[in-house]
């Protein structure tokens, strides 16, 4: 006969654990547990799919803020994560990129003097209009003028390409530039050049690179610093956008730094290459409303899950009211049935994932192909957002289940 | 363990008040019972509605706490006791609904397992084998698999039965278990509570309304206005003049 161990004397009982006796392995246990939740979903097909629909939903639109919020920080460093440098020099007056601030070159000569530097190169950087020599029609590009000894980018098609650009007025293209370039990227490449136009100057475009456009700029052109200068007759060869210090083997890039700052007057800063791109990844997510809008947009998507989810949980609840206050009167504590509503969550979290991954994929390849954006899943945004997900649907299970846990279970009914 | 092991009554009321609402909503809904019920006996309470039977039934089965008083259930003294003995009592004694209350997303055998899983120490083929057997005794071997969207209110009414009876509890509460069905529907629910019960050696409290069924009870108690006005035994129950000229 099944009795509870009492003693009628003192009247205390060690009561097991729900479906999880001590004597038996915690395997066993989960085996011969009724899986409650996953029942209660699978016999009301309509409320889960509505459910599935809302959670792969709130997914979509987070990985969507996620992805471009990512793709928006990495394009806008992407020119710089390529320098082809070990530290950095810029001008005090330095806030990003896309805003021209120069610093005089004597600093380079000052800096080669420090223990350590092997080479202090300038670069040149402009934005400028340039006639897409495919449609004729103006449009921005950012102008990179390096000089002629090394690549200023440490990509191998620009070091191969380095002769091409001791021409005047010959530049190299990026192929991944946004824009209808495909038959000059096309005509580029079997060997023939594209003649255009920068405010009436004819530009040769004699070679390619592969770099990828970014929210601030639709693409590059490299050339020396001469054609450079040719470009902007107002700039001198005095007056540079960065400089790009490569340190001879053996010495620790910090120390440099260091020495560089003891040795340099306050107009310029000097940072690590990894440092500066941190900086400059700091300033578009902190300093600009890039950052906040998209992070709302995900808080956003989040309130949308948890309201989707808590709706139906909630119903959920409220149906089977009268069941579960059956099930406290069998003796069963408030933990078991919250353990439904949140195995309930749980379950919905990792069925929705799933659709909402999958939509997310094919929203990054749209915006890949459409937008030119370098735009992909990462193992780390996948588990995030996974994460997200289920502490979504945890959370909306935790106010869905406030009502079980009235004291006595006759106040239920 | 049996009943025989308890020469004690099994449930032992004495001066039991219990009160609803705080403050100037304050209302007493009973008023000092005393009441001892002898393992095996099957006590019918009857009333009128709002006299307070759900109430004891409910403090009874340990789904109220107790108040004020004394309120003994198989020896264990409910009145000011924890939450958690609350619920070691609940899993000694068998509740039956007015409303059967299965859960509709399990079938009439996962409902009677769902009986034995609270106790946490039987695979789930040793409940298996149990439910199929009790459903049988009910005689539903032939639905065990069924809905209780498709089952019939009489129906649903023995699968709560053998949910409630499928871990042999010593007590079975009962509250209105016919007031939904039909006349021969109510009087089967009843017979086989009444057999398995016997055969348990469980003893029962039904609370009812329902004067058809009153012959099984060992004992009839009526509760009106909070207090137990009567208890008799059932021959002179039956013959008092409310009831025989209604």
């Amino acid at each position: 006969m099944i009795t509870e161990p009492i003693s009628p004397k003192t009247g205390k009982t060690s009561l097991p654990p729900e479906g999880l006796a001590s004597r038996r392995g915690i395997w066993q246990s989960w085996q011969d547990r009724t899986p409650l939740g996953w029942l209660q979903l699978k016999r009301q097909k309509s409320r889960m799919v509505v459910a599935v629909a809302g959670i792969a939903f709130a997914d979509l639109l987070m990985f969507a803020q996620l992805g471009i919020q990512a793709a928006l920080f990495d394009s806008n460093t992407l020119l710089l994560s390529h320098l082809n440098a070990d530290i950095v020099i810029r001008g005090s007056q330095y806030r990003d990129l896309s805003l021209t601030t120069t610093f005089p070159r004597r600093r380079l000569y000052q800096a080669q003097s420090v223990e350590g530097i092997a080479h202090a190169d300038p670069i040149y950087i402009a934005s400028v209009n340039w006639k897409n020599p495919q449609t004729r029609h103006k449009t921005q590009i950012t102008v990179l003028g390096q000089s002629l000894e090394r690549p200023a980018l440490n990509l191998p098609e620009i070091a191969q390409q380095l002769d091409t650009i001791t021409l005047l007025d010959t530049v190299l293209f990026d192929r991944l530039s946004r824009g209808t370039y495909q038959e000059v990227v096309q005509q580029v490449a079997q060997g023939e050049s594209v003649n255009t136009e920068i405010d009436r100057r004819t530009i040769r475009v004699a070679g390619l690179f592969s770099l990828g456009a970014s929210f601030a700029t639709d693409g590059t052109i490299v050339a020396s610093q001469d054609s450079f200068l040719r470009l902007f007759p107002e700039r001198t060869s005095g007056q540079v956008s960065l400089g790009l210090l490569q340190i001879k083997p053996g010495h620790d890039p910090q120390q440099v730094v260091e020495a560089l700052r003891v040795t340099l007057p306050k107009d310029v800063l000097i940072n690590t290459k990894l440092d500066f791109l941190n900086l400059e990844r700091a300033y578009w997510s902190q300093r600009t409303p890039i950052g906040l809008v998209f992070n709302f947009g995900t808080i956003m998507a989040f309130v949308v899950g948890i309201v989707i989810v808590f709706q139906i949980l909630s119903t959920d609840v409220n149906d089977h009211l009268a069941e579960y206050a059956t099930f406290k009167a069998m003796g069963y504590r408030d933990r078991y049935l919250l353990a439904i509503v949140f195995e309930e969550a749980i379950i919905l979290a990792v069925i929705g994932f799933i659709p909402g991954l999958a939509l997310a994929l094919a929203q990054y390849r749209l915006i890949q192909v459409a937008a030119a954006l370098p735009i992909g899943m990462t193992a780390a945004r996948l588990f995030f957002v996974f994460g997200l997900t289920v502490l979504m649907c945890c959370f909306s299970g935790a106010i869905a289940t406030r009502k079980l846990q009235s004291a006595d279970p006759a106040d239920i009914f | 363990m049996n009943n025989t092991t308890f020469p004690l009554p099994v449930i032992a009321i004495s001066h039991l008040d219990h009160t609803f609402g705080q403050g100037s909503l304050q209302k007493q809904v009973l008023f000092d019972i005393n009441l001892q019920i002898q393992a095996g006996e099957i006590v019918i309470m009857s009333g009128p509605s709002g006299s307070g039977k759900t109430t004891l039934l409910s403090l009874l089965g340990g789904l109220r706490s107790a108040q004020a008083g004394s309120l003994k259930v198989l020896g264990r003294e409910l009145v000011g006791s924890p939450a958690e003995q609350l619920v070691g009592s609940r899993r000694q004694i068998g509740y039956i609904f007015q409303a059967h209350n299965l859960h509709n997303s399990l079938t009439a055998r996962q409902n009677v397992m769902m009986g034995l899983e609270v106790l946490g120490r039987q695979t789930r083929a040793e409940r298996q084998s149990k439910a199929t057997a009790i459903l049988e005794q009910v005689g539903l071997g032939e639905r065990l698999d069924y809905y209780p969207d498709n089952l019939s209110g009489g129906q649903k009414q023995r699968v709560a039965i053998a949910r409630a009876l499928v871990r042999h509890p010593q007590i079975l509460l009962a509250d209105e278990p016919t007031a939904a069905l039909d006349k021969k529907a109510g009087r089967d629910v009843v017979e086989i509570m009444q057999k398995l019960a016997q055969e348990q050696g469980c003893t029962i409290l039904l609370v009812t309304h329902d004067n058809r069924i009153l012959d099984i009870a060992d004992r009839l108690i009526y509760m009106e206005d909070g207090r137990l006005q009567q208890d008799q035994a059932i021959g002179s129950f039956l013959q008092s003049p409310s009831l025989s000229h209604p």
